[in-house]
């Protein structure tokens, strides 16, 4: 070590200095604290007192559906909830991937594997299905990019 | 507390190990659940082991090859941009001497080098694009066909420079204003990606033939060659087929009689 940094740190030196001694800039620094809190918590004192955003209430109301006499999706509706998105994933690499085409539900009924041809066919209601959830958890998946969705009105 | 090296180490390799395992999301979810599920092929579908094609440009006239291309063009949502280079294309005509660079020479007429051509993705055998994607967007199907996987491609463009017959078009802009009429059964592209034939994949598996095929006329004929008794390999052992620019070893799959 350097002789001027050794006898900085040897405590029976006279030049000994305490490492901590003074808050340098002490008031810069608090104030650029108190800035930073303050952009930190903004977003919360935006939304302070005002009601959370309502649950989404997605529509199954569609001609297709009223049409059913048994309400049911491919799977439980549940599982759909929950699982979709993974299903898709596998519907995907089951058709484009494997090029096996034809899924058999747990129930034993059997699907054509394709989202714009089987799961729009009954939810042509895109915005008030799939956006209405998506929009709440703020997710946006690119699926439409390619896919064509269903024509609706508004 | 922490834990010793020892213990981490246990701890990686013993995740590592259920990791590779590959159990998906939905079994450890749901177990059971999806076991009892399955994904088949359809019932119609047509199913070989090396698809083909052999073209007759003596039974293809333009307004058959315009045709072909048209229908290919309109059910797969293939826009129709101006600019050469930006231009798509899935099945187009080219001149024979730029379809068969060097078997052209110096006696032969005008009309028999500028005549047009189909031609299309030659799905190969040994696809250099294959090699060289780095994603696996673009894989050889076990039927031989090269496929697109759109989901995967991240538009590195590396596929267009390995191909040797300039098959793929990359999308440099959304397009989708460029479509005139969609078809909504089939997807469309996004920016950013590229594309190509894919012998009409979405047709075989519901029995049908391509579209090209359909279109025409009995001048491009499709069908399995490892299959003996199939036309097409019937039309290989018994007349002179080409293919193009066979000496790089790519080993096309669509034949042409010229
Ligand atoms: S023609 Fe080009 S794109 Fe098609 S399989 Fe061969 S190398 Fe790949
Ligand atoms: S552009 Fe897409 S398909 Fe081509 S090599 Fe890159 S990732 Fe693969």
């Amino acid at each position: 070590m350097h002789e001027e940094w050794k006898t900085l740190f040897d405590p029976s030196s006279p030049k000994q200095v305490p490492l901590v001694r003074k808050f340098f800039d002490g008031w810069k620094v608090t104030i650029g604290l108190i800035v930073f809190l303050g952009i930190s918590i903004l977003p919360f004192l935006f939304d302070l007192g005002k009601a959370a955003p309502p649950p989404p209430e997605p529509k199954i109301d569609t001609p297709e559906i009223q049409k059913m006499v048994e309400k049911k999706c491919i799977e439980p509706k549940s599982f759909m909830k929950t699982e979709h998105m993974v299903m898709l994933d596998d519907w995907r690499d089951w058709y484009v991937r494997e090029g096996r085409s034809i899924y058999t539900a747990t129930d034993g009924k059997q699907y054509n594997i394709s989202l714009s041809n089987t799961c729009m066919k009954c939810h042509s209601n895109k915005k008030k299905f799939c956006d209405e959830c998506h929009n709440y958890a703020a997710v946006t998946p690119y699926c439409w990019d390619c896919h064509i969705e269903p024509k609706e009105e508004g | 507390m922490g834990i010793s090296r020892r213990e981490f180490l246990k701890i990686a390799g013993a995740s590592a190990i259920v990791g590779l395992g590959g159990i998906s999301a939905i079994e450890i979810l749901h177990p059971g659940q999806f076991e009892a599920s399955q994904v088949s092929r359809g019932p119609k579908a047509l199913v070989g082991k090396r698809w083909a094609m052999v073209i007759d440009m003596k039974k293809l006239d333009k307004q058959t090859m315009q045709k072909c291309i048209d229908a290919c063009h309109r059910i797969h949502n293939v826009p129709d941009i101006e600019k050469p280079k930006e231009e798509i294309k899935w099945i187009w005509k080219e001149t024979f001497e730029h379809a068969f660079p060097g078997q052209e020479h110096e006696y032969m007429g005008e009309d028999i080098k500028h005549l047009p051509l189909l031609v299309l993705c030659n799905q190969c055998d040994n696809p250099a694009c294959v090699r060289v994607c780095p994603t696996k967007a673009t894989y050889k199907r076990e039927d031989g066909i090269v496929m697109m996987d759109m989901h995967r491609c991240i538009g590195c463009r590396f596929c267009m420079a390995a191909c040797p017959f300039g098959a793929r078009s990359f999308n440099w802009r959304d397009p989708r204003p460029f479509i005139k009429e969609e078809n909504k059964e089939y997807p469309t592209r996004m920016k950013g990606v590229v594309e190509k034939c894919t012998f009409c994949y979405e047709r075989l598996a519901v029995g049908l033939q391509p579209a090209c095929v359909e279109e025409s006329k009995g001048a491009i004929i499709f069908g399995d060659l490892e299959d003996p008794d199939s036309e097409v390999s019937k039309i290989l052992h018994s007349k002179y087929t080409i293919r193009r620019k066979s000496e790089l070893g790519t080993r096309p799959s669509v034949y042409y009689i010229v």
